[in-house]
């Protein structure tokens, strides 16, 4: 926490020259937003308030834009994200099983962290790998076809 | 020359089904070999049948090979590269005949591709190959040789109609926004595919992105705009990439820029990506968020043509629309007039998925039947199940059955039978699905997308959800559906934007085809497809158990007792139906049964809360 506190630190810097690039484009706050997320893993308070005093819009305004769009999160998240796909596609073909059997290995429910800071559960809206449904994605690794636990396993053990 | 062309498919389906492993150890073998200098290999966008991957095609000769492993490499580069003689092994066979070549295999032998023509024949990343099969040749005749309004008139002769959902026809759409004067405009090409169980629009901007790309500068030079932007969803990480660096090419030798080919037209493009939110597919919606704000939809009229995007005149079109545009030109409008049927022309690219043999991406002629898309182009229904029903439309459409069959696929014929064409994404469905189930579950999407602005979509939606969770749960009563008919028809009239005008539809056409199943779980109790947990029970046949305490053992809720004389025994109140039982049970004497259990039946009364 302290180091989202202090604006001096090389978080905030490497921010700091993404904005001032930014700012050539017209409305840059979701792009801004992306960055920020990037860099710190998630939008805590701070980061907000820093963006709106160096973008000039009003913390407000930066809220609701985090708000009302899935991407961004205002907890920490874990190291590697896991998506679960609940498109139809996987919805049809299994995904909440796929949910349960992660839920279960890792011991935490959706959305929700593991304690070592490794794993975060997450869901999203097809990912359009729908031929391969289901499927659930970590970074941009796509895992496709996933019919027993011991695949998930196997997946998550790459991770550790 | 290289003597030989391969083409490895490297949409994402293949990818994930490991087609770089493919193709680094072909690098390898070609290179143990000698033979580097004689195959040229490509690694191209989706080739279409997803199922078979990774899928990959040799030239000269156009042989085509089905799910490749790194172990058949070695048998491809010593008998097909060295020999001569392709491996028969990893061709397609229908019916114990073997099929060589792409042409044969019935998969594509319905398929008409326009947009998708180039998707899986070139390297989506080299300009040269796309300008090697007539790219940029439409942007140049449209800049040298016509006018505005004839480039207008070409769209409006061929027909085509904006391929995003609504169906708007594109030629007026744009004589909209040429019409109206201003100093600046702006096109938009919509890239935020958020139906779930769709991937028409990543395959076409990762398999050939030029093409979208000029597209879109046809376009835009037929309204008069000098900028675009493209609106990519944030989960298409790899079409952002391909949009880019097309960009960049493009830049470096003036096909983006000022005065493109020598003309008056100046154009460039941006890419701007969504995070997250389905109503920012909605036209007004995406607009706001390209201007960094709450993707919400605003109420039309104005129309973006008239004031959009920085409330400057804004063409918003679909990928796949944009995609069509380099054909119609080079072929005539009267060419693509020629597919199709009544007011739908041309072709459309659906996402074949769910419970059908080959998954993948296809491109038929409107007009077809649902029939020939499900069961001659998608091969049927796998593993010997029955067909029950085909969704069509995601979140907005409904669900279609055996009698529809025969419908062919328009953008009105749909509509009449409470569907809807929708961006193309088509889930078919074995009789396993129940559909109270899968109706809900669009529902609980289009609760959770509502942007809340406005109250009938907002509150409605979650209404109807609640009776939907009822019935689900065995707490529904007499008068439940016709109060979901009553609710979805007043959030349709009501709603502000496309999302809440369409999101009743999975519930009131499933009514519509299977209320029989909604009957059952509301009167009956049960859940004939044995999917809604709370409306099915399971029992131990005590004639197969042979007491070997397993299911007790793995049970979390340590529901089951009994032992090795008596046989075991579940505790349905207690039971959470897990299914751990019957996954452990060495002899399958664990029935599911659909319908409550009647001790469950009468714990379970509707309590005031409840109710809505
Ligand atoms: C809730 C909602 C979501 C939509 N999502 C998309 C989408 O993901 N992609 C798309 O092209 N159009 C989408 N549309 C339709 C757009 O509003 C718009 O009509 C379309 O982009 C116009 O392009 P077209 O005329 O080329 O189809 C959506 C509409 C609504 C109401
Ligand atoms: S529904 Fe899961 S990838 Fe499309």
């Amino acid at each position: 926490m302290s180091q989202i506190a202090n604006y001096d630190n090389q978080m905030y810097k490497e921010l700091k020259e993404i904005i001032s690039e930014k700012k050539k484009i017209r409305n840059p706050l979701i792009e801004v937003l992306r960055e920020a997320q990037a860099i710190f893993g998630y939008l805590p308070i701070e980061v907000q308030q820093f963006i709106s005093s160096e973008l000039d819009v009003p913390l407000n305004k930066i809220y609701g834009v985090v708000t009302f769009y899935n991407f961004f999160s205002m907890k920490p998240r874990g190291k590697y994200v896991i998506n679960v796909c609940t498109g139809t596609a996987c919805y049809v073909k299994g995904a909440p099983r796929i949910i349960q059997m992660i839920s279960e290995e890792l011991g935490i429910e959706m959305g929700e962290t593991t304690k070592d800071g490794q794993f975060t559960l997450s869901a999203v809206r097809c990912v359009g790998a729908c031929s391969l449904a289901p499927v659930f994605v970590i970074g941009e690794e796509t895992y496709g076809r996933i019919e027993t636990k011991a695949q998930v396993v196997d997946i998550l053990n790459q991770y550790h | 020359m290289k003597r030989i062309d391969l083409l490895i498919c490297c949409g994402s389906g293949c990818v994930s089904a490991g087609s770089l492993k493919i193709k680094n150890k072909f690098i390898e073998l070609l290179e143990a070999n000698d033979l580097r200098s004689e195959v040229n290999i490509i690694e191209t966008g989706c080739m279409g049948p997803c199922d078979f991957g990774p899928v990959m095609m040799v030239y000269p000769e156009g042989v085509f090979y089905q799910k490749v492993t790194v172990d058949d490499v070695e048998e491809i580069v010593t008998e097909h590269f060295l020999k001569g003689r392709p491996v028969q092994r990893l061709m397609v066979t229908e019916d114990d005949k073997l099929k060589a070549t792409k042409k044969e295999i019935p998969f594509y032998q319905k398929q008409v591709k326009v947009a998708l023509e180039n998707c899986g024949h070139i390297d989506p990343e080299s300009m040269d190959e796309y300008i090697a099969t007539g790219g940029f040749e439409a942007i140049g005749k449209v800049l040298s040789e016509m006018s505005q309004q004839e480039t207008i008139d070409v769209v409006k002769d061929s027909g085509l109609r904006g391929r995003g959902g609504g169906g708007f026809p594109t030629g007026l759409k744009w004589q909209f926004g040429f019409n109206n004067k201003a100093d600046q405009k702006y096109i938009i090409c919509n890239a935020d595919e958020g139906d779930p169980g769709a991937f028409m629009d990543r395959s076409l901007l990762e398999g050939d992105p030029y093409r979208v790309i000029e597209g879109m500068m046809i376009a835009a030079y037929a309204i008069g705009a000098s900028r675009g932007y493209f609106y990519i969803r944030a989960e298409y990480p790899l079409a952002i990439k391909r949009i880019k660096l097309a960009m960049e090419q493009m830049r470096e030798v003036g096909l983006l820029g000022d005065n493109i080919f020598g003309s008056a037209f100046s154009f460039d493009a941006e890419v701007r990506t969504g995070a997250g939110a389905f109503v920012c597919g909605e036209e007004t919606a995406l607009i706001h968020s390209i201007e960094g704000m709450r993707g919400q939809p605003t109420p039309k009229p104005p129309f973006p043509a008239e004031r959009g995007l920085w409330d400057k005149p804004t063409v918003v079109n679909n990928v796949e629309t944009l995609a069509n545009l380099t054909s119609i030109y080079n072929k005539g409008a009267e060419w693509f007039a020629s597919m199709g049927v009544g007011k739908s022309k041309g072709t459309k690219v659906f996402a074949l998925t769910g419970d059908v043999k080959n998954t993948g991406l296809v491109e038929v002629p409107m007009g077809i039947t649902l029939r020939d898309l499900i069961f001659e182009v998608g091969g049927g229904i796998t593993n010997g199940r029955k067909f029950k029903a085909v969704q069509l439309g995601g979140p907005s459409g409904g669900c279609l059955t055996e009698k529809d069959l025969d419908t062919p696929i328009t953008y009105e014929s749909l509509l009449e039978k409470g569907a809807m064409m929708g961006s193309g994404g088509v889930i078919v469905m074995n009789d396993t699905n129940c559909m109270v189930n899968v109706a809900k579950f669009f529902l609980d999407f289009s609760v959770e997308e509502s942007c809340g602005k406005c109250f009938p979509c907002r509150l409605g939606l979650k209404q109807m959800y609640g009776i939907m969770e009822n019935i689900t749960s065995g707490k529904g009563k007499e008068g439940d559906i016709e109060e979901l008919i009553r609710l979805g028809n007043d959030i349709k009239k009501a709603s502000l934007c496309g999302l809440g005008q369409t999101a009743p539809n999975p519930v009131l056409s499933t009514i519509r085809y299977f209320r029989e199943e909604y009957d059952a779980h509301i009167k009956n109790k049960s859940c004939p497809a044995k999917v809604c947990t709370s409306l099915i029970h399971f029992d131990i046949d005590k004639s197969k158990c042979i007491g070997c305490s397993l299911c007790a053992r793995k049970c979390p809720v340590n529901c089951i007792t009994g032992n090795r004389e008596d046989k075991y025994t579940i505790h349905q109140l207690d039971c959470i139906k897990c299914g751990n039982c019957d996954d452990v049970c060495p002899v399958h004497a664990v029935n599911i049964i659909p319908g409550m259990h009647y001790e469950t039946l009468s714990a379970v009364q509707p309590t005031k809360k409840d109710t809505y």
